[in-house]
């Protein structure tokens, strides 16, 4: 195994699934990004650090549940589409069938008050646990005043006058962007740097183009 | 069928609008399921999510619960499809073509804009569940004073210290079960 693999490496599809169920049904108390890590990167070394930040990073920006949303790229990294599904089955299902039963003693159960106050108090700590990782993603986040602007906003709108996400995130998207684009000198520098880049491209193309019709000609016959 | 295809075009809408995650939707999903049509009172919203906090996994598969409350087996498995086939199938597309905008600072822009709308979002999904679960002005004040005590101090705990979450929800379960009981 090296230490920086840059093509995925070969994982059966029933392996794939394996450590993705694996982790399913480990991952207690949310947090599956940090399971997912351990197990991908740390122990299979099916990637590196880079190769998964980089899933992190889509993950997070797409909507969806960053750990699905994560586990699809991964999977489609290592065995294409059948991978993805793979890993997204592993990674929920165990969950789903272990609440799915919690869900059935619900019903049976929901009237005893001893059960109710078990539920109560897993109620209040999971609170305390969004709020915690609430608090996290925005200290590390939120440095300028102005994303106030669109978070006071989004709290509002959404949490008190529930308002549909739609006309929100489309009303808010848009500024939020538009207050984080980036400056002149980045986009020029981009722009340049794509203009040479297609330019070199374009000289390669013409090169390849002059090549070929110089050996067509010395073969004489064209095909 | 009614039933059924109102829980599909709710969860399917909320996939993909599940951005930063699935606390971003908790109060849209609530407001839905509660309010819209109907399906669950409040309280039982939040049972059902305390329910997703004890089982492993993505902490939002407890649609499924949803769905078999609903609509009965067909209703668990649809709404489980719902949920996550719309935002896997487009991850999926977007990581496609994600690499051809390595550099671009649009890329940055986009990821630096969205932060506050998702930390907002999050703020609104703690408000929606902790409405019911923290603070519950159907019932007593000692009650309130110890889901408030349970919420606070695992806050306080995650921020200070790293400790699997798993065990605090564990903890909160036995202190609700001790102290909650009578409250």
């Amino acid at each position: 195994m090296n230490d920086a693999p840059t093509k995925a490496p070969n994982v059966s599809l029933t392996k794939l699934f394996g450590v993705f169920l694996y982790i399913g049904a480990t991952s207690f108390g949310g947090g599956v990004v940090a399971y997912l890590q351990e197990h991908l990167v740390i122990r299979q070394h099916w990637l590196d650090d880079d190769h998964f930040l980089a899933a992190l990073e889509i993950g997070q920006t797409v909507p969806g549940l960053i750990s699905t949303n994560v586990s699809v790229i991964v999977g489609n990294r290592l065995r294409g589409v059948a991978g993805s599904i793979a890993a997204v089955a592993g990674m929920t299902l165990p969950g789903a069938i272990i609440v799915f039963i919690l869900g059935l003693l619900y019903t049976r159960f929901k009237s005893d008050p001893e059960v109710a106050a078990v539920l109560n108090g897993v109620g209040a700590a999971a609170v305390g646990l969004i709020l915690a990782v609430t608090v996290q993603f925005g200290r590390r986040e939120i440095s300028k005043w102005h994303d106030l602007v669109i978070l006071i906003p989004a709290f509002v709108l959404v949490g008190i006058f529930h308002i549909s996400l739609v006309p929100v995130l489309v009303v808010l998207a848009p500024i939020a962007i538009q207050l984080n684009r980036p400056d002149r000198k980045e986009l020029a520098a981009y722009h340049a740097q794509q203009a040479a880049y297609h330019a070199q491209l374009a000289g390669h193309h013409e090169e390849v183009a002059a090549r070929h019709s110089a050996a067509d000609a010395s073969a004489g016959t064209p095909s | 069928m009614n039933k059924l295809v109102n829980l599909v075009n709710v969860f399917a809408l909320l996939s993909i609008l599940a951005v930063g995650g699935g606390t971003a939707v908790l109060p849209q999903m609530k407001h839905d399921v509660v309010v819209t049509h109907r399906w669950l009172g409040a309280e039982q919203f939040t049972d059902i999510y305390s329910l997703g906090q004890l089982s492993p996994g993505p902490n939002m598969n407890m649609v499924t619960v949803i769905g078999y409350h609903v609509a009965g087996i067909p209703g668990a498995i649809l709404v489980l499809l719902a949920f996550y086939l719309p935002s896997c199938t487009l991850v999926f597309a977007v990581g496609k073509f994600w690499d051809h905008f390595e550099g671009s600072p649009w890329r940055d822009s986009v990821q630096r804009g969205m932060a506050p709308i998702t930390i907002g979002l999050m703020a609104s999904g703690v408000y929606a569940i902790g409405r019911t679960a923290t603070i519950n002005l159907e019932r007593s004040i000692h009650f309130n004073a110890i889901t408030v005590a349970i919420t606070l101090t695992v806050t306080a705990v995650l921020l200070i210290r790293h400790v699997n979450p798993a065990l605090l929800i564990l903890v909160g379960g036995a202190v609700g079960w001790f102290a909650l009981r009578m409250a």
